[in-house]
This record gives structure tokens, sequence and C-alpha cells, in this order.
């Protein structure tokens, strides 16, 4: 039984009836993710003002609070999985200056 | 039948394997930056980090150092390592320890232009049998009132792979193995600051492997022919290209009394037919009185994972050359994974020439079950079918004990 | 897909902020309760040079600045200017403690439930706006970077010769 998986660009949700599933879970984010680019250029005013992100500011609302710890344990459950990317760690912050 | 005059390595597959994941990690140090209209704090990390489980043991340092130059510039110096000890069975079998070392160097410059970053870097990983280099750069943008921030990044990897052999009861380089793998991965994230409160983070990576995909280790096992209640090993056979992509979201939230909560899912998908979800809730508590002058906070997490098996994965082939492509490395098996987290970080009171300084204990109990992985490890010893093996479970212990100061 | 991704990247290289105009129009009034119990309104400064700082404890420049402004401060009330910080936090008490260890002389209000800061359409924090004596705005800077006091300077000693 001859198995060739190089053929088949985004297989497997698990099986032919989920195939396009994972095609379509990447294409939404992917046009969530440019709707959220676009999003910048709207007539819309920022909700939340410079002066109301005090708590953007804090630390503990830091997604790279440690990032010698939190690239240590990415790597320990990568080095084990077969998954790997998208760990994420960006944006927040107070945004002062 | 043993292909390979090594012996002990099976212990240390899970080292070994995802040699190039291991630098995707390593990124998180110096990938994007938090918002795209401010450099990143000038810090020093000093962490020693253990694993132990699966009878191997991994220990050692990783460093961290940053630091502005100027308005627009900063510095970033990265070195890591992994010393790995493996006292698993095989090798107590066969008396030989084995001892490994990794090292990993990695150096980065951010450059600040307006509301946008620009960021380069290089990363260096060496281990007897393994170099992978990479190469990164990515822009950040921060826009719509500073409340949105876009990333961009592209990163190259490019990796030699060697084979080390025993000759005559020492173990060494195999001259005539040299292998290469080449990668390639888009990021894109979007980070959107939701309420006072709330922020919610889209990310989403495309990566692209190609060559020499697999460890010179690893074997399968089939049905030994003559003798239907045995096997045989044979080496394994991968692909030599593997596209994935995955999408996550990440969602913080701030809670009144003053503490964090945190969401996190992850889909993930690749051409070798292997889906995977994560999802982890994290819970970061401040203690709102000081303690001894200083301040002292609690983390905790949650972390389940489940994958299904990659389409040429099999635990035990019915026979030689079953299909074109054949594998039976555990990253690739069917399982589910818990994995249990608990962290303090005491803050020092302040000093007078450090913007803040911290110790940090992290402690995780990682268990992973195996649903199509055996520890066939019973049939070797106690010549019970392959069939009565039972699955195999992983438990291991991670600790890390850092220090940290702003500067 | 890398086609798709570089036209993304080029529009959002061209889609950078767009520059603040120069402010004019009179300076909205305001009055509010300042630190050490008094309170304090914008007219009664009016025939001095003003400057409006907006700031908080938990923002990094404004906290670089702040000594800066003091000097400033300093220098130039005894020639018809004053500074006024407005603090733009709803619970003062972070403020207080900061500027207990590091204390200023010249005036700070507190606009707690941000009422100033939504007048002045604050945007970025800290935010720097001067008024000239008869009461109108006259220059607005987002941000502090170091060297941006020269410009104050400059911007003051200008209007102070009005």
């Amino acid at each position: 039984m001859r198995i060739n998986s190089e053929l088949n660009p985004r297989a497997a949700c698990f099986g032919d009836a989920r195939k396009s599933c994972a095609r379509r879970i990447n294409k939404l984010v992917v046009g969530l993710l440019i709707l959220g680019t676009l999003a910048g250029c709207a007539p819309i005013q920022p909700w939340v003002k410079p002066y109301e992100r005090e708590h953007f500011a804090d630390p503990i609302m830091s997604f790279a609070r440690d990032p010698v710890s939190s690239s240590y344990i990415d790597h320990v459950y990568e080095a084990r999985e077969g998954s790997r990317g998208a760990t994420g760690g960006v944006g927040g912050g107070c945004g002062c200056n | 039948m043993q292909l390979t005059a090594r012996t002990g390595e099976r212990a240390v597959v899970a080292a070994r394997f995802g040699k190039y994941v291991k630098v995707l990690a390593a990124l998180c140090l110096v990938g994007t930056p938090a918002s795209a209209d401010v450099l990143p704090d000038d810090r020093a990390d000093v962490l020693y980090h253990n694993y132990d489980g699966g009878g191997i043991t991994i220990q050692g340092p990783s460093v961290l150092v940053r630091k502005k130059v100027g308005d627009s510039l900063s510095f970033t110096g990265s070195y890591y390592e992994d010393l790995i000890s493996s006292a698993s069975i095989d090798v107590k079998l066969s008396a030989s320890p084995y001892h490994e070392t990794r090292k990993q160097e990695g150096g980065s410059v951010d450059y600040l232009h307006g509301k946008t970053i620009y960021t380069a870097g290089y990363i260096h990983s060496r281990e007897p049998d393994y170099e992978a280099n990479t190469s990164y750069f990515a822009i950040s943008q921060t826009m719509f009132g500073d409340l949105t921030t876009v990333s961009f990044g592209y990163r190259r990897g490019w990796d030699n792979v060697y084979r080390d052999i025993k000759v005559n009861g020492i173990i060494q380089n195999d001259p005539t193995f040299h292998q290469r793998a080449d990668h390639r991965a888009y990021t894109l994230s979007v980070s959107q600051i939701l309420t006072r409160n709330a922020i919610l983070n889209l990310n989403f990576e495309a990566i692209t492997d190609e060559g020499y995909l697999q460890s010179p280790y690893r074997e399968i096992l089939y049905v030994n022919p003559t003798s239907s209640n045995s096997y045989l090993t044979a080496p394994q056979v991968y692909p030599n290209t593997r596209t994935s992509t995955a999408s996550s979201a990440e969602f913080k939230y701030y809670l009144p009394y003053r503490a964090a909560i945190t969401g996190q899912y992850r889909f993930y998908n690749d051409t070798w037919g292997i889906v995977g979800n994560t999802v982890e809730l994290d819970y970061t508590h401040p203690l709102s009185r000081p303690l001894w002058g200083g301040n002292l906070t609690f983390d905790g997490s949650v972390r389940f994972y489940k994958q299904n098996n990659a389409n040429f994965y099999g635990d035990l082939f019915p026979r030689l050359d079953y299909q074109n492509f054949e594998a039976r490395d555990r990253e690739l098996a069917a399982f589910h994974s818990l994995s249990l987290g608990f962290g303090a970080e005491y803050e020092f009171p302040k000093v007078r020439w450090l913007n803040k300084s911290s110790i940090t204990f992290h402690f995780n109990r990682l268990m992973i079950d195996y649903s199509d992985f055996h520890n066939e490890l019973y049939t070797k010893f106690n010549g019970t079918p392959f069939s009565q093996d039972p699955l195999y479970r992983l438990d291991a212990n991670i600790f890390q004990l850092f220090i940290s100061a702003w500067y | 897909m890398k086609n798709r991704i570089a036209g993304l990247v080029a529009a959002l290289v061209i889609a950078l902020p767009a520059v603040a105009a120069d402010p004019s129009g009179p300076a909205p009034q305001f009055t509010l309760g300042a630190k050490g119990g008094s309170t304090i309104n914008l007219a009664q400064y009016k025939g001095q040079v003003v400057m409006l700082n907006f700031w908080a404890s938990w923002c990094g420049p404004c906290r670089q600045e702040m000594p800066l402004l003091e000097d400033i401060y300093k220098k130039y009330n005894k020639l018809g200017f004053t500074l006024v910080g407005v603090n733009v936090e709803p619970d003062s008490k972070a403020a207080d403690d900061w500027l207990k260890a590091t204390p200023v002389s010249f005036p700070v209000v507190y606009d707690k439930d941000s009422k100033v800061s939504r007048m002045y359409d604050v945007s970025g924090m800290p935010s720097t706006v001067i008024i000239d004596r008869k009461g109108n705005l006259r220059y607005l800077h987002h941000g502090y970077k170091p060297g941006d006091e020269g410009e104050y300077i400059n911007s003051i000693r200008a209007l102070i010769r009005e």
C-alpha cells in the first residue's frame, strides 16, 4: 500500500471528510488577520485612549514577561510534539511614546 | 537486528529529533517586540533549566542580555546550552552512559523608526552530530491609535546533519554521512487592544522544510516474517519535504483586583498528516502586600495538547517496505498530553543602580499518553508478545530557576 | 502567498500615521483638584504662557521627562511662564507615591475621570500642550524622547516674547 503524503497540501483534519476543514480554518485566521490590518485604515476612533492604558503597562499583562523562560518551555514542547509555530508572545504594552 | 552500531540512542531521541524546532523556540527570546513604538526594555536574565523524564536528564544555562544604544537601537545577545545525560534502561544494559552537549548562540538588533520596529537576527546551534543556522527578519508596526500592532517575519534556516557511530567501543563521527536540511518560515501577527483590560493576539505561521528531516539513528519495527510474535528493525524513511501551518489566538484579561488571566488556542496541521490542537490557560496573581520589602507574584498554568499521528507513522509495520515512508518517532505518534505549571517570582526591594531585579522559580509536570506507541522494552526483556506491551506514557519534571535584572 | 505578503507589507508601510496639525483656537477651560488640596482653574493663568503636561506614573517616558520639566519651570517661571502637570490616573495613589520620591515644585492636578484629557484630545503619553498669553493653543507634542525639552524651550521663549 503506497501512501504519498507529499501530494496533499493541507491534508487530514482527520481523513477525507475533513480535508477542507484545515483549509477553512487557516483561511479564516488569515482573513481575520487581514481585517485586523485593514481596520487601521477605517474611520473609527480608537476606543481605548492612551491615558487609559495603565493596565497594559503592568508587567503581569505582558505577553513577553519572561522571554528566556517562555522560550525554554516552548522548546521543551516543540521537541516532543509534531506541532510547531504560532506560539505568540507579541503585543500590548502601555504604548508610551 | 540493530542496524546502527550506536547503543543507548533511543533514550536520547527525544532530545535529538526536531533540532530545528528547538531553534524556532529560541526565537521567542527575540522574535517580535511587544509594542512597535517602544523598543524592548534593557534586561539581563540568567536561567538554569532541568528536564527529567523518560530516562533522560537535560539541563543547562540560558542567558539573555539586552541593551539599548541611543534612542533607536536595541541589541540582544543570547546563549543556551543543553547537557543531555541518558540513564535509560538500554543504556544501563549496554553499560555506556551517554552525555552530549548542544550549544546555541544568538544575536539580534531592533531598530525603531517612528512607529515601526525592524528586527534582524541570527542563531547558531551546534551539537556533535547537528549544526543549525538561522537568520530572521521582522517588521512590526503600531497603528490605529496605538491599539493595533501588526508584525511580519521571515526566517531562513539551513542545517548540517551528521551521524555518530561506535567504532571499537568509542563513539565518533561518521565521516561518510553528511546531509542537509533547509527551512523557511513566514509569520504574521496582529495584536489588538480590545478594552482597558483586554488584549487579543492572532498569530499565523507557515513553515516549509526540505532535505534530510529525520534522525539518522531511529528505526521502525516490523513483524518478523519468520516469527510473528517478534519484530525486526529497519531504518526510518521520511519524506524530504514538509509544509505546515499554525494559527493561534491568545487572549489576556486584567482582573480588577490586580491579576491576569490568559487563554490560548492553537491549531496546527501539515503535509505529513499531523493535526495538533493546543489549549492553555494561565493565571498570574501578584500579592498585594509586599514581602520582606519586595513583591511576590504567583503563576499557574494548565496546557492540554492532542495530536494524531503522521500518515507514515507506524508503531509496528506488518512487513518491511509496507509503504514508501515509514517512521516510528514518538513525536509523530498519536498522543495527548497535559502540562501543569506553577511559578513564583520574587521582586527584590529596589536597588539604586537597577530599575528592577527578581528571582523566579518555575516547575512543570508534563504527562504524555501515547495512543499508538508501545513500550517495546517489555517484548525485548520478558519475551511477551508485542500486543501485550503497555502503551508508553512519559512523565517529566521540568524545573527552572532564573534571576533577572532590568537596568 | 509570497506576493500577498509583500503586498500587505507595502500597504502597511504606506499607511503611516498622519502628522498632527498645528493646534489653534482657544484652549478649553477647566477646573481640577490639585495636589495639596486646592483647586486650579486654567483661567487664573491668563496673561502667562502655560504648558500643560499630561502624564501618568505608569508611563516610563513621562517619569523620565519630569525632572527636565522641573528645570524648565524653575528657569522660566519668573518670566511669565507656568507649568501644570495633569495626572491622568483614576486613582492618584501611585502618582502621589512617585511624587513623594521625585518631588516637583510646579502644580499638579488630577484629571481622575479623564474629562480634561478628552477635551484636549490627548492621543499619546505623555502629551504636552503650550498655551499663549491670550489663552490660545499654540504648540502640541506627543511622547517624549531625550532632546524634546529643547523644542519646548524654543516654543516657550518665542511665546514669552509675544
